[in-house]
């Protein structure tokens, strides 16, 4: 380590000058400059498909760039591949981590590497080395736990000493809060200034700004493919850096008209249901959720949100309890049938259930109502004159962007394919709108745009029930707030009465009648 | 083909959108297609080089040999009528590999499927020929269909179930099906004039008038493909084919099996029932490959028979089905030229056999080798799409990209 923190502050480690990355059609990035110094968090901003994941890319050896020269402690270098990039120090922890859940800790990072006994495993050795590693970065992790045992910010800690691991110099960290409760962030934090401490330089890259604020001394921000400004952090606003990304103002609070909440729409009593693993994912969970009202579902990811989400678009079956719409028990309905009910659903996962990428926008337009009589003849033939005629409105009104309604989805933007979904969702006018992770991965204009459709829909006296990772959205657009934890639903605030410590605490655990804050 | 019918049916989008870019779009489309073929191309050069330097380490002139597989597939009115002759089953059986592709299932049992087709049909035709006369042709087709693909469905019906692999069960069940076919044409089924004798498995002869007519085309001179052994089979064929296409993709029914085959997760969200999904498309292959097997006996052996192989009766129009529904895009008019090429391959071997005096194994393996060729150009094309939007890749992709129809 000694040797990195000498180096500090005497030019930079890592620069890239005048990157360019063109993919048909698009520049991806396009002479874009970008420089780390040992010692310092450099946060990487901008919207999806600002360039942040291609410049990293190019840097991690994943793709070559057509034009711009990276240097490393000064000397010009090409890397050709991830595992050149880990030979020269660069490492990175990406969004979705690239463990075996079956094997252990140790495993993991020896998975991969040459093994100092030959043929032999030698991972007393690595394990030895890792706990070393650990203990001096104040990363704690029990190297013998199988992955599958740790908690996600566990398993984020787990890729960062893999990093260190193996030489790592340079750490690029993409999206590392997506998937972290509010605790495990500062834990984050607390380890990324530690290793700059060490000397170490890391490149941060997010959208969410009062983090980059938080732990970044300098900030790169990206537009378009293009540079915008690389600005120190201490000055910096939230304002100032959401009209760097976007290009314009920015909107930092939306009209919100009083509740005018009218009859259940929804209605949850005692509801159980198993998850993936067969093992309880929801347990006892009642709600209600009205006409006009929205309905926020807060809690870190994996307390049974999704379970809640799928039991209630049935696709997944409740092992008790009782489900209505409007009167109308769907516990015992198939997908299509409560579908028909009036029930519209934004997926979580917009990739996976949402679309199939390789249809066209007016076939994933469709693909809710295919066999309706708006969509083809007799249920049979379909009408792409009608299908071509919708989806035009919709790519028109919901400002989609895309070439064509023929453009396969997978061309298109995540920000458009939400859109795509919204407008497939809102256009069959439902009952109750079920909305899960709405802005997952979209850019602040699109969030715009979808919270404000949200609240257009609350309006005309939709029920929606929203279940999001993301507080701030839960707080801005929610009447009632309940948190989901292990299952269980163990609080719940009205609009008027939120404490942001009383939610977080619900989420890492605490319960109402516990309300002892499990962090602060 | 399928490049063509793709472009007349973006031309016929654009039409809406406006004439002047839709030209430009069309242009644009042709010359995509066109660079999508070249390494199509590319590859049949590849493999007829690597067929000729085997040919010349056997001492066996190149040249001549091509030229003789040429003319044998396509040299004369009568090569050709065999090519398409050989050609008829094999798109049968594509068409219906298509469609299981399609939705998500491979299905190796087009074997299968052909010979319980042909044992159904061949049963109806030999007890109720003479008293319905041409009439029963359709009643065998139907019954041809419904025993193909019910051996099929019970494939799909295990994997929707039980989640058996497709592969293996099919693969299974061909057996089965041989075996069913080695007794049944033994035993039941046997020609009654050949019990007791030392016969070959094989049925009695149909009556003339369930045979499936010779097909003629009438020039303004001569008949195209008179005194030859190509019958109407290949019409219903092509027919097929059409009809495959429009339900794949003008219906409804076609959408929930592509959605299926394309993203399980997306269609379950979408209400679609998958495994009644899964049920119909190999239910829809196996009678597809049901009526590979009738055609053959109503239109070309006039009975059922075998030498007790697997391949006895299909002459492995069941596996082949499988390459040429590769080789077309994985589209039913996209099987149509293909599966000529292949029955060119396969008729054009035995002149060029003839002509070189070399072993069958030999013809076999350059057979062999064109199709690694061509099979291994689609898949660089699929790697170059991949590069192209420069994401991943999964096991759906093995899918080629999808027509747009909207």
């Amino acid at each position: 380590m000694s040797n990195l923190a000498t180096k500090r502050d005497v030019e930079p480690v890592l620069q890239m000058r005048g990157m360019v990355k063109a993919f048909p059609g698009v520049k991806a990035i396009d002479q874009v400059d970008f420089d780390l110094h040992n010692g310092e968090v450099h946060a990487l901003l901008g919207e999806n498909g600002a360039g942040k994941s291609t410049l990293m890319k190019v840097l991690y050896g994943m793709y070559s760039p057509d034009a711009g020269e990276i240097l490393l402690d000064g000397q010009a270098t090409k890397i050709n591949s991830p595992s050149e990039a880990i030979a020269q120090g660069i490492g990175m922890i990406h969004q979705h981590f690239m463990l075996v859940p079956s094997l252990t800790v140790v495993e993991n990072v020896a998975l991969g590497m040459k093994s100092s006994r030959g043929y032999r495993l030698d991972l007393d050795d690595v394990a030895a080395k890792l706990e070393q590693l650990s203990h001096d970065y104040n990363l704690s992790v029990n190297v013998h736990a199988p992955i599958w045992q740790l908690a996600v910010g566990e398993q984020q800690r787990v890729e960062i000493l893999r990093a260190l691991y193996k030489g790592a110099a340079i750490l690029i960290l993409d999206e590392p809060t997506a998937v972290l409760t509010p605790g495990e962030v500062d834990d984050l934090f607390r380890v990324l200034r530690q290793m700059t401490a060490e000397g170490h330089g890391c490149i941060f890259i997010s959208h969410k700004l009062h983090e980059v604020l938080a732990i970044s001394q300098r900030i790169t921000v990206l537009r378009d493919g293009r540079l915008v400004d690389t600005i120190e952090t201490e000055g910096a606003t939230r304002a100032q850096l959401a009209e760097m990304m976007v290009g314009r103002p920015v909107l930092q609070n939306y009209q919100f008209p009083p509740l005018n909440a009218g009859t259940p729409r929804l209605t949850l009593r005692g509801v159980n249901a198993l998850n993936e693993r067969e093992e309880p994912g929801l347990i006892d969970v009642s709600l209600e959720v009205h006409s006009g009202e929205i309905v926020g579902i807060a809690g870190v990811s994996g307390n049974g949100q999704r379970e809640l989400a799928q039991v209630i678009a049935g696709l997944r079956p409740a092992t008790s309890g009782t489900l209505e719409m409007e009167g109308t028990a769907i516990e015992r309905l198939n997908p299509a049938e409560i579908k028909d009910l009036g029930l519209s659903y934004i997926p979580e996962e917009r990739m996976e259930d949402g679309v199939i990428t390789e249809f066209s926008v007016a076939e994933n337009y469709m693909l809710r109502d295919y066999d309706s009589t708006k969509f083809s003849r007799n249920g049979v033939f379909l009408r792409f004159d009608a299908v071509d005629q919708a989806c035009s409105e919709a790519i028109r009104d919901y400002e989609i962007k895309t070439p064509a309604s023929s453009t396969k989805v997978k061309s298109l933007s995540g920000g458009n394919i939400q859109k795509l979904v919204l407008a497939r969702e809102l256009d069959r006018n439902p009952r109750v709108l079920l909305a899960a992770q709405p802005i997952r991965g979209v850019d602040i204009g699109a969030t715009e745009y979808i919270h404000q459709r949200l609240l257009d829909e609350r309006e005309k006296g939709t029920a929606i029930l929203l279940i999001s990772e993301d507080l701030d959205e839960i707080q801005l657009l929610s009447d009632r707030i309940l948190v989901m934890y292990e299952g269980r639903i163990v609080g719940e605030m009205k609009r008027e009465e939120v404490v942001l410590q009383q939610l977080g605490a619900w989420m890492a655990g605490a319960t109402e009648e516990d309300p002892a804050p499990a962090f602060a | 083909m399928p490049f063509v019918s793709q472009i007349a049916h973006d031309s016929a989008i654009q039409t809406a959108t406006g004439l002047q870019a839709g030209l430009k779009n069309f242009a644009r489309a042709s010359f995509g297609r066109l660079l999508d073929l070249l390494p199509g191309l590319i590859a049949l050069v590849g493999a007829f080089l690597v067929s000729a330097f085997i040919l010349l380490t056997l001492d066996a002139d190149p040249i001549k040999a091509f030229s003789a597989m040429w003319s044998g597939a396509f040299g004369n009115e009568n090569a050709t009528a065999n090519t398409l002759t050989k050609a008829t089953p094999i798109l049968f059986v594509a068409i219906g590999i298509t469609v299981a592709f399609r939705g998500g299932v491979i299905n190796i049992g087009g074997e299968g499927q052909m010979i319980t087709g042909a044992l159904a049909g061949s049963a109806i035709t030999l007890s109720l020929g003479d008293e319905l006369g041409f009439w029963v042709i359709p009643l065998a087709l139907l019954a041809a269909f419904l025993a193909g693909g019910f051996f099929g469905a019970i494939a799909g019906f295990l994997k929707a179930q039980f989640d058996v692999n497709e592969i293996l069960s099919t693969i299974m069940l061909n057996q089965v099906a041989v075996q069913l076919m080695n007794y049944l044409l033994n035993g039941p089924m046997l020609d009654p004039t050949k019990v007791g004798t030392n016969h070959v498995p094989e049925t009695a002869r149909i009556v003339d008038a369930a045979k499936i007519p010779r097909f003629r085309l009438p020039l303004a001179d001569h008949l195209l493909f008179d005194r030859t052994s190509l019958h109407w089979g290949l019409i219903l064929a092509v027919l097929m084919a059409v009809v495959i296409y429009i339900f794949m993709w003008k219906t409804t029914f076609g959408f929930r099996i592509r959605a299926v085959g394309y993203k399980e997760r997306a269609a379950r969200y979408a209400g679609i029932n998958v495994k009644q999904q899964m049920v119909l498309s190999m239910f829809l292959a196996g009678g597809l490959s049901g009526l590979a097997g009738i055609v053959q006996v109503l239109g070309l052996t006039y009975r059922l028979k075998t030498d007790g192989s697997p391949a006895g009766f299909t002459g492995n129009a069941g596996f082949n089905g499988i390459v040429v529904a590769l080789f077309g895009g994985l589209t039913p008019l996209g099987a149509i030229p293909a599966s000529v090429f292949f029955g060119g391959l396969l008729v054009g071997a035995q002149k060029m056999q003839r002509e070189i005096q070399g072993a069958s194994s030999l013809i076999t393996s350059i057979n062999g080798i064109i199709v690694v060729f061509v099979v291994a150009s689609q898949i660089f094309i699929l790697r170059r799409a991949r590069r192209r939007v420069g994401g991943e890749i999964d096991a759906q992709t093995i899918l080629p990209t999808e027509e747009t129809n909207a």
